[in-house]
This record gives C-alpha cells, sequence and structure tokens, in this order.
C-alpha cells in the first residue's frame, strides 16, 4: 500500500506527464486558454488514462508477453512487438466507448466533456502513460494507481497552465514572442517550479 | 508540377513549419533534443513514417469510409512505427534505449496525424508523400537546431565529439547544467520561435486584448 501512495505522489508531482516528459504537449498548448475548457480535457484525460492504463496491461500480461499465450497452448510465442499497434487500438476503442456510455447514461457530462473526447485518442499523454507502464513492468494495482495519477498531474499542469494564460493576456508581449512563443517560455518556467518537488525523497 | 513539389518540400522548413507555426508534434521535440545524435534518429524516423504513411493512406483514401478514417489511419501509423521501433531495436539498440517511449509516440505525434488528415486524404500518392518528407524535414531542422544548441552550451560537445573542453576535464568551459534539464527545451523553442517571428512577420498571431494607451493631459 506505502508503495502505491509513493508511486501516486511521484507521477502527479515528480514524474509530471506533461512538464517533465512533455507528453500531450500539443492540447496542453492548444486547450489552456481557459480555465473551464483546461479543466473539462483535463478530467477527461484523467478518466481515459485511468481505464486504457489497467487495460492496456491486462492485454500485455495475458496477451502479449512471452508466455502469456501458454493457456492457449502457445507457451512459446513472443507478440511484445505487436505491442504499439494493440495500446494504441485498446485506446481508440475505449475512447470511442466511452463517448457512447456518456452519451446515453449521462448527458450532463456527456455535454461538458464529449467535444474533448476525440482529442483524446491522439493525446500523447495517454499513449505514453501505457507505454511507461509496459517500460518500467508495472503490475495490475501499480498500473491502475499509476494511471489515476498520471492523469491527475496532467490535469493538474493544463489547468495551472490556463490560469497563468488568462492573466498573461493582458500583459505587453513583444510581437513576435506573442503568443505560442511566450507560452513555451511559460510552460518552461512551470517546469522548472515542477521540477523542485524533485528533491522530495520518498 | 515540379515547382509544387519544391514548394511542397521547402516550405515546411521555415515558411509553414510544422513545430513553429502549426503547432504540431512537439511532445517529442522537447524531449529528445538534448543530444544531437537522439535527436537525428528521431528526426529520420519521423521523416520516414510521416512520408510513407501519407503515401499509404493516400493511396487507399477513395476506399477508407470516412466514419471509421481515424481508425485506419492510425492502422497505417501504427504499423509503420512498428517497423521503425523494430529496425532501431535492431540495428540501433543503445539509440533506442534512450528514445525509450518516443519512437512509440510517434503514433501519436500529431504531424502524422495531422498530415494525413488535412493532405493525404485529398491528394494523389506522389504529392502527399512529398508532403510528408517535407513535414517531417521541417520537423527534423527544428529539432536538429535545438539539439545543437542543448548540446553545445549543455555538455560542450556536438554528436558526442567534444568541441568545448569543460572545466571537469580540464578544459575552461563551464557547462551550462540548465540546459540538459527539461524545461530548457521550452525556453530554446520559445526563443527559436521569438527570432522566426522576427524574421517573418507575417506569422506573427494577433493580440487577444489590446493595450489602450491613453494620453496625458
Amino acid at each position: 500500500m506505502e508503495g502505491l501512495i509513493s508511486l501516486a505522489v511521484k507521477a502527479v508531482f515528480i514524474e509530471n506527464l506533461a512538464l517533465s516528459f512533455f507528453l500531450g504537449m500539443c492540447t496542453f498548448l492548444a486547450v489552456s486558454k481557459k480555465i473551464s475548457t483546461a479543466m473539462g480535457l483535463g478530467i477527461s484525460v484523467m478518466v481515459v488514462q485511468a481505464l486504457t492504463v489497467p487495460a492496456n496491461n491486462l492485454i500485455l500480461t495475458k496477451l502479449l508477453a512471452p508466455g502469456a499465450l501458454a493457456w492457449a497452448g502457445f507457451p512459446d510465442v513472443d507478440l511484445t512487438f505487436l505491442g504499439l499497434i494493440s495500446y494504441i487500438g485498446v485506446i481508440a476503442a475505449l475512447v470511442q466507448i466511452l463517448e457512447m456510455v456518456l452519451d446515453k447514461y449521462f448527458p450532463p457530462l456527456y455535454n461538458a466533456l464529449g467535444v474533448y473526447l476525440p482529442l483524446i485518442t491522439v493525446n500523447c499523454a495517454i499513449m505514453g502513460g501505457s507505454l511507461f507502464m509496459v517500460e518500467r513492468g508495472y503490475n495490475f494495482a501499480e498500473s491502475a494507481t499509476y494511471g489515476l495519477s498520471s492523469g491527475f498531474g496532467w490535469a493538474l499542469a493544463i489547468t495551472a497552465m490556463a490560469g497563468v494564460r488568462e492573466k498573461l493576456k493582458y500583459s505587453d508581449i513583444p510581437d513576435g514572442l506573442q503568443g505560442l512563443g511566450i507560452t513555451f517560455i511559460t510552460a518552461g518556467l512551470m517546469a522548472m517550479a515542477f521540477m523542485s518537488f524533485s528533491g522530495v525523497k520518498l | 508540377m515540379a515547382q509544387t513539389y519544391r514548394s511542397q518540400l521547402i516550405d515546411p522548413l521555415v515558411d509553414d513549419n510544422p513545430i513553429t507555426l502549426q503547432v504540431l508534434g512537439i511532445c517529442s521535440a522537447l524531449a529528445v533534443t538534448s543530444s544531437m545524435q537522439v535527436a537525428f534518429v528521431m528526426a529520420l524516423a519521423v521523416t520516414l513514417v510521416t512520408g510513407f504513411s501519407s503515401m499509404f493512406i493516400s493511396m487507399l483514401r477513395n476506399q477508407i469510409p470516412s466514419s471509421i478514417r481515424i481508425i485506419v489511419q492510425m492502422v497505417v501509423i501504427a504499423s509503420l512505427v512498428i517497423l521503425v521501433d523494430q529496425l532501431l531495436k535492431a540495428y540501433a539498440y543503445e539509440i533506442s534505449k534512450t528514445l525509450s517511449v518516443f519512437v512509440g509516440l510517434i503514433i501519436t505525434n500529431c504531424i502524422v496525424m495531422g498530415r494525413a488528415e488535412a493532405f493525404a486524404m485529398k491528394n494523389p500518392p506522389i504529392a502527399s508523400f512529398v508532403d510528408g518528407v517535407g513535414n517531417g524535414l521541417g520537423y527534423g531542422l527544428l529539432l536538429m537546431v535545438v539539439s545543437v544548441i542543448r548540446e553545445l552550451l549543455g555538455s560542450g560537445s556536438l554528436w558526442g565529439v567534444t568541441i568545448l573542453e569543460t572545466v571537469n576535464n580540464g578544459g575552461w568551459y563551464i557547462p551550462n547544467g540548465l540546459l540538459l534539464l527539461p524545461p530548457s527545451a521550452f525556453f530554446v523553442i520559445g526563443l527559436i520561435i521569438w527570432a522566426v517571428r522576427t524574421w517573418k512577420p507575417e506569422q506573427v498571431e494577433e493580440r487577444e486584448y489590446q493595450i489602450q494607451t491613453v494620453e496625458d493631459h
């Protein structure tokens, strides 16, 4: 249990997906103009991340890993090279299912998050979360924790970024730096602030 | 026709750069640029994947129903990325370890998807291939510029060869450790964008909020 908590804290702050691995940067920069939309997207990412990482973990351990197909009579088969295509398939399918479920049973939530869901399939934070899970060899409990907390970290980062940008638009920025340029520099400063968490030993 | 192929190839380098203007494919641009060698391999991989995925998607464009086009594009792109990943693991294992998850993330690199969606779905295969390669090169160019700055000033070397002898090895150059850390990539790209837009003022974005000047009385 203790291990899981420290994994969660690490995923939210020290190894923040957006600010220390730069994942999901395209949406991070494009959809961070207003706090409300940023928060909506952040929550959708968190939900999708919390579902896809454990789902991909099951796929890896039950189907793809060397020897995982022993139950079907193929103990020597190693399908890990199919990993990338299966993970992205799982992500696309889960996003689609989530969209349909929300539409049917939770219309208010669908109206709030619906527009962001298609964007999430191509958000590298989601794919990155699954790939990190594979690379670090998390078990099922760890991958569920990692999915939820890394999604939360991403949501936290994009909401904070939107807060900064809402104030920033009133400032007098040099012409060439307007828009994208200053957003990069702001993100850099935020990343430096998040780096100070790396001194935290767990 | 030759003229348009040429402009398709050259335009994305500066005038319509995928990173500084179209805001595509930033994730990996930031993460893999702390050394030139890694950045070069990444740029090569992305250029190949963008070129060939655009070509294949363009060949299939009349057969793909529009409701499932995203999935079809994903499958084409993912297959190409698996190919690149396996090649890297076979012939450049060290570099593939350094790139870690970022090879897999070419799948979700917005440049690949963006060009497939915006160009390859409407144009013939050869034009799409040229367009894909051009955008890959634009991405690669920016990657190389950023990595030259970061590697030269951060560890005093280029392509792993020492240029500025660092103090630790008895030289005179005190390396700027900040440039090896993740945040510096944001600063370097931000400053490059500033430089490019000062050079080409037509790329400057509109202000959302005009600052009013009040006259003194």
